[in-house]
């Protein structure tokens, strides 16, 4: 009897592979095959010459690509749409998170009409990024829509150039970048080491005393003896031209995150927030010191779905600015246009793969992470 | 005293609340309005205003422009929809029910196709599409949107059948059904739930898509968003049309958001929160 059984269950494995087959191979080769494929061809010149060509030049090139986008002449655009794209994310991903968490806290509670105000404000989601992106294109004109809005008031309109605006604010000279992304760096190092040195866990303490040295050393030392990343200063800064793009980007996803805590705060049990009631603690303490800690994983996978919706402002930029606006640029809408509009396809993959990059820094330790308790279940 | 200031505060609640929905709606109000418009009474000083005369030409015209993307928006959701949704049913059978060695390995390897930024896979899938002769045509988008599709359902339909219990498949086993007997008569009946979560999903995903129907389709085979992008970006246009076309590209998800909403919602929260 064991002896069928194991046979019946060994044939089942047998049918189990044969159906997942098919999907392993083609996302092996059209997620991993190709991933792989444009990193080479970001480390080749194809495109320099006839890009289109049946049988295109192709020759490896190294590394000279991504040199000349963080360092050329010529790429100072895409420097901007690096700055844009933190600018963009930082700001979808606090809007987000803060307004839906407040929308949530709203409607937790005996709301009259919950499935109304919920659909309201889950509606934008729904839409397509061009849908949206085509009306607030209209409500953002320089002389009529939100401009006008102060005027209900009795104020004189607002004069706002939204998305036509050149301005930028807190300015930086990209000479300076790495100081600027290490200074961060060396204080987080700090204080996990000061951290450390306090659990007394010995390994840690010398890995981030010597990533913290290291930052240090290049903060006050080397950057004075190196030849500077570019020859010339180049300023960069947060464009006021990407806010309006920004408040159409939360109004379309701040439901999104009000769903999902709405969900993790329902499923608290109610005797924890009893228990704090009984102990004297105000709503708004249940909520910053009980509810927050708890939904934590909520608030982890809505930070990862929404960087990776902030990589997708592609359509929403292209919708309410064009893709040929400087001022709202994004990596993706840069690697748009030189790869299918300059045939530039080596450069647009070296871009591609920046992208990438970013993205995988916040993914794949995630994934590990739901990798491991899908194991430990 | 006490009860009037409870009574107080609950108006200020609800005043505070409808004050939110309604600031919420404002996009929707002005391409309503903007949309009825006439043409020669768009003007960016009265956009607030309700229209003077409801004009449905602006719909009409958008209609007349955007009528072979609409249709081949539908082709395209519809058909990939339907295929990747038995993909997802199929693969989620084996990661949920039938978990073998390093199964949980792929189905992890799997998912990663699903948290890319697509730019990283447009040059080799423009070029292989350009090779086997699909570039341009809606058959390559719909392959594109079945192949990418297969991390997200799969993960629907894995969690999906993760709460239907063992036991109901042990007592399938005792009565004699073999692999597929268990999948066809007891897994695929319980499974319309899930079918209607992935296929809501996926029909507003692919409805909305963008990025790879402006570069992998020519212009006979334009999805509605390119369609809709392209109109909205003329400049001689006036705005009563894009205004309607934008409605008419949001009214199939609008619907299926609001009467299907419970099941949106569900699919939104099994691609993100996973239990």
């Amino acid at each position: 009897m064991p002896a069928t059984i194991s046979r019946i269950h060994k044939r089942d494995t047998i049918k189990s592979v044969l159906i997942v087959i098919p999907s392993i191979i083609l996302i092996g080769i059209f997620v991993y095959g190709f991933i792989g494929n444009t990193i080479y061809t970001s480390l080749t010149d194809w495109g320099t010459k006839a890009g289109l060509a049946l049988h295109p030049v192709k020759h490896f090139i190294g590394l000279s690509n991504y040199k000349s986008l963080f360092t050329g002449f010529i790429h100072g655009r895409f420097r901007q749409d690096l700055v844009n794209m933190v600018f963009y994310s930082i700001f979808l991903l606090t809007g987000t998170l803060l307004l839906g968490f407040f929308l949530a806290v709203l409607l937790d509670r005996s709301v009259k009409y919950e499935g109304f105000f919920r659909t309201v404000f889950l509606y934008p989601m729904s839409l397509s990024f061009i849908v949206t992106g085509t009306i607030w294109r209209w409500l953002l004109a320089p002389s009529g829509g939100v401009n006008l809005i102060p005027k209900l008031f009795g104020l004189p309109k607002s004069n706002f150039l939204w998305i036509s605006n050149r301005q930028a604010v807190l300015i930086f000279n990209w000479q300076n970048i790495i100081t600027i992304l290490l200074v961060p760096f060396a204080l987080i190092m700090i204080y996990l080491l000061i951290r450390n040195i306090l659990k007394r866990n010995r390994n840690k303490v010398i890995t981030y005393s010597i990533l913290s040295l290291l930052s240090f050393l290049y903060i006050f030392v080397l950057k004075n003896i190196l030849p500077p990343i570019l020859p010339f200063k180049e300023l960069h800064g947060f464009k006021l031209a990407t806010i309006g793009i920004i408040i159409a980007a939360i109004w379309q996803y701040s439901g999104y995150t009000m769903a999902l805590y709405l969900a993790g705060l329902r499923g608290l049990p109610a005797s924890i927030r009893e228990a704090s009631k009984i102990d004297g603690a105000t709503e708004f303490q249940y909520y910053i010191k009980i509810a927050i800690p708890n939904i934590r994983p909520i608030t982890l996978s809505a930070v990862i779905i929404l960087s990776h919706i902030s990589l997708k402002m592609f359509d929403l930029i292209y919708a309410m600015a064009g893709a040929d606006n400087i001022n709202t640029g994004h990596p993706s809408i840069n690697m748009y246009l030189t790869t299918f509009r300059a045939n530039q396809f080596a450069m647009g993959a070296a871009m591609a793969v920046i992208l990438f990059i970013i993205a995988a820094l916040f993914i794949i330790p995630y994934m590990l992470h739901s990798h491991r308790e899908r194991q430990g279940k | 005293m006490r009860k009037i200031n409870i009574n107080i505060n609950k108006k200020l609640f609800y005043a505070f609340l409808t004050l939110l929905a309604l600031i919420y709606l404002i996009p929707l109000y002005m391409a309503l309005v903007t949309s009825l418009k006439n043409p020669a009474d768009i003007n960016l000083l009265t956009s607030w205003a309700l229209p003077k005369h409801i004009n449905f030409g602006g719909f009409t015209q958008a209609f007349s422009l955007l009528k072979t993307d609409v249709s081949n928006s539908l082709i395209l959701a519809f058909s990939a929809t339907i295929i990747s949704a038995f993909v997802g049913s199929i693969n989620g059978y084996v990661f949920s029910k039938n978990k073998f060695k390093g199964s949980e390995t792929i189905f992890t390897l799997l998912l990663f196709g699903m948290f890319i930024p697509y730019q990283i896979i447009l040059i080799p899938l423009f070029q292989l599409l350009k090779t086997i002769g699909l570039y341009g045509s809606l058959t390559g988008l719909i392959l594109a949107h079945v192949i990418y599709g297969i991390p997200i359902v799969t993960l629907i339909f894995r969690n999906f059948y993760d709460q239907i219990s063992n036991s109901i498949m042990e007592s399938g086993r005792l009565d004699g059904a073999g692999y597929f007997g268990l999948y066809f008569r007891l897994i695929l009946p319980l499974s319309i739930p899930g079918f209607v979560v992935v296929g809501i999903w996926q029909f507003t995903q692919i409805w909305n898509e963008f990025l790879w129907g402006i570069t992998l389709t020519r212009k006979s085979a334009n999805p509605i968003t390119v369609g809709l992008a392209q109109l909205a970006g003329g400049q001689a246009v006036s705005w009563n049309i894009p205004m309607a076309g934008a409605l008419m590209a949001a009214v199939p998800v609008l619907i299926i958001y609001i009467f299907l909403g419970k099941y949106f919602i569900k699919g939104l929260l099994s691609g993100s929160v996973k239990e």
